[in-house]
């Protein structure tokens, strides 16, 4: 049997079709993950920032939160939590804060990007007020305390004692450039 | 395979000397080609494995940096998968798809000498990273960022031989696909055809399916280093994990890219040497389709480690496991068609056996490690290393073997020396053996892979790993001259070659001529 010549170029037309879709597919796959993680909470992506509520607290649990603070790669800044460990009543709003400082003599901006292990807490680690909403600006040499005001949602897991709360500092213009 | 030729019959125009290579477009040629480049790379590519056991013989480091090793086991892994196993399978397929369903010709000729000239220049930019500043990929295959967007100048000819060679492989399988759907001799109905043809039509609509995807995210690594996005880094707002889990979207499929093509070899070789036919063909056709479709839905498989809620990893865990299945039911075929068979124990039959009983283990660690409480430990230990090894040495080239000696006869004219073939078989049996298994005990006691230098506790396993390797690595030797010697001459085959062998393939002389069937055969 001789092929019959337009069958063949319509089916490879149909496969390249097919090939240029699964292309945009590898790329529509990075929004479809972001979204599913958001919804989800997974992979310790925590939402923003969640309007303050009255809620009762439960005072007769306690929960670790502890505190982390990164920098990235070669960032020259010093960075890190006022205190390193807190105890908290899940429904209750805590407030503390993370001293950074552009140890560079030049104007610096960050980003901060937070994380919160395990990853099933994070969804239900709540903040009303964070430095990581925005960028960050720093002049050359200017240190401040950055506040951080939180809730642990009282629906925690119970099997969840200990929550890390990770803030790791990007240079937003060299992540640009 | 030069004597393939001196017997066409039609006195057509075509370049002699190397520039006949070069503008070849008869499938015959091109798949002599691909065989012959595969062969090529299964060598480089396996000095890089002596490399890594020699430095692996002792604890310590001996012989080369921590640098360079890790290049080692990333080049490695790169040549043998892209270079290696595609490529012959590739190969296989352009020889045998035409003479196995009746047609001339692969559907379109020009492209095909296009896909396979690609792959030596691909080839050779990634070979070529070796000497650059900075060194080869070192950060592994899997080229996880943000690891790999520290590699020195290699970089972006890594990222442009994956897509010249990814390029190189869906032309390929559109080839395939077109020629299997349109140029079938009348008669030969979908249920009718070889399964080496059906495993390959899958494996083409796999190759379509994912090879774009491995584009996009080797594509997204490029941007990342150099043009400001920021799709896996954590700065801009991305997600080093979400490569993972792209790269492994397109990394499990390409696992069965390997080894579907493998089942359809042997699909083919045991019923001759049983003398019997296959047994449960359907079935066949359908869990090749089942495994092709599963492998979709279990990638996660490949990192449970990095943090999933349970019902993530759960839902992995028992998609994984129901792969086994369909595997199963090709494993009990095979054994099937062998019951009451006569059996004889030619060198294709001893490798498609050594096969089925060594893809078997491979298939069992393959199921422990589908396990998620057990991946936890095994993660990233020689286990893994034992298991994919099983599964692609044992099985993917152990089939590739068996493939070379089952047609070797049919495509030079010349019976293979059995003597010489049996002792290759038995000697690679061995050695892989020695080699790969004592890697299984590795894993388990906590040795991790990637790694240049262990713990003393690990050094027997180790040497004999290493003795072992060595001499799987010399044995290989004996296969190139088995084939070099078939050229050159020998015995003369008939057109049947084996007694118990059955297909269109068969009634073609041996050498077959330059076009195959310029009349259709009829198939009853």
């Amino acid at each position: 049997m001789t092929a019959v010549p337009g069958s063949n170029a319509r089916l490879v037309k149909r496969l390249l079709l097919a090939v240029t879709a699964m292309f945009g597919f590898g790329f529509a796959m990075v929004p479809l993950y972001n979204v599913f993680c958001d919804l989800t909470g997974l992979n310790g992506k925590v939402g923003g920032r969640v309007e303050a509520v009255q809620i009762e607290a439960d005072l007769d649990r306690t929960v670790m939160i502890e505190f982390v603070a990164n920098l990235n790669q070669t960032m020259p800044w010093e960075f890190r939590p006022e205190v390193s460990r807190m105890e908290v009543h899940p429904g209750k709003v805590y407030r503390t804060s993370f001293y950074a400082q552009n140890r560079t003599d030049r104007l610096m901006v960050g980003q901060a990007i937070p994380s919160v292990t395990p990853g099933a807490a994070a969804q239900h680690f709540k903040k009303t007020e964070c430095f990581c909403f925005t960028e960050q600006q720093f002049a050359a040499g200017e240190g401040r305390d950055m506040p951080v005001m939180f809730m642990v949602d009282p629906e925690l897991p119970d099997d969840v004692e200990v929550v890390t709360l990770s803030y790791t500092f990007f240079d937003k213009q060299k992540a640009l450039n | 395979m030069s004597t393939a030729t001196a017997h066409d019959t039609h006195h057509e125009h075509h370049p002699g000397g190397l520039l006949r290579w070069v503008f070849t477009t008869n499938h015959k040629d091109i798949g002599t080609l691909y065989l012959i480049f595969s062969l090529v790379m299964l060598f480089i590519g396996g000095a890089m494995a002596m490399v890594i056991r020699a430095e692996l013989y002792q604890p310590g480091l001996q012989f080369v940096d921590p640098q360079f090793f890790n290049s080692m086991t990333t080049m490695h892994a790169l040549i043998m998968v892209f270079g290696a196993i595609m490529p012959a399978f590739v190969g296989l397929a352009n020889w045998l798809i035409p003479m196995m369903i009746g047609a001339p010709d692969m559907a379109l000729p020009r492209m095909n000498n296009w896909s396979f000239w690609i792959l030596p220049f691909a080839g050779l930019m990634l070979v070529s990273t070796l000497f650059m500043e900075g060194g080869a990929p070192a950060g592994g295959w899997t080229m996880y960022p943000p690891l790999v967007l520290q590699t020195g100048d290699a970089f972006p000819f890594l990222i442009f031989s994956v897509h010249l060679l990814g390029i190189s492989s869906i032309m390929g399988a559109i080839n395939i696909i077109v020629t299997i759907v349109n140029m079938r001799a009348p008669g030969m109905t979908l249920m009718k055809m070889p399964l080496f043809v059906w495993t390959w039509l899958i494996t083409a609509y796999l190759l379509i399916a994912v090879m774009p995807v491995l584009a996009g995210a080797v594509t997204m690594l490029l941007t990342d280093r150099f043009f400001g996005t920021s799709f896996f880094s954590a700065a801009g707002g991305g997600d080093p994990v979400m490569f993972q889990h792209i790269f492994w979207f397109f990394g499990h499929p390409e696992v069965y890219i390997m080894i579907l093509p493998a089942f359809g070899v042997v699909s083919q070789i045991i019923p001759t040497f049983a003398r019997k036919r296959l047994f449960g063909y359907s079935s066949m056709v359908y869990a090749t389709a089942s495994i092709a479709f599963l492998s979709f839905i279990v990638w996660a498989h490949h990192m449970f480690t990095v943090g999933m809620p349970l019902t993530g990893e759960l839902f992995f865990m028992y998609a994984t496991m129901l792969i086994a299945v369909p595997t199963g039911v090709k494993v009990f075929n095979w054994v099937s068609t062998m019951w009451k068979g006569a059996m004889t124990f030619e060198t294709p039959m001893l490798f498609a056996l050594g096969f089925v009983v060594m893809f078997t283990i491979g298939g069992f660690s393959g199921l422990m490690l589908a396990i998620t409480p057990i991946d936890f430990q095994y993660h990233d230990t020689y286990f893994v290393v034992a298991h994919f090894h099983y599964v692609l040495v044992t099985g993917s080239l152990f089939s590739l073997f068996a493939a070379a000696y089952y047609w070797l006869p049919k495509w030079t004219g010349n019976m293979y020396d059995e003597k010489l073939g049996k002792l290759h078989f038995w000697l690679s049996t061995i050695f892989v053996n020695i080699l790969f298994f004592p890697q299984h005990f590795l894993g388990l006691a906590g040795m991790p892979r990637r790694i240049p230098d262990y713990s003393v506790q690990f050094a027997e396993f180790n040497q004999i790993s290493s003795l072992g390797g060595f001499a799987f690595g010399l044995t290989q030797l004996l296969f190139v001259y088995i084939i070099w010697k078939t050229v050159r001459g020998g015995a003369k085959a008939t057109d049947r070659v084996w007694e118990g062998a059955e297909g269109l393939e068969w009634t073609l002389s041996s050498p077959p001529p330059y076009h195959s069937f310029e009349t259709a055969p009829e198939v009853k």
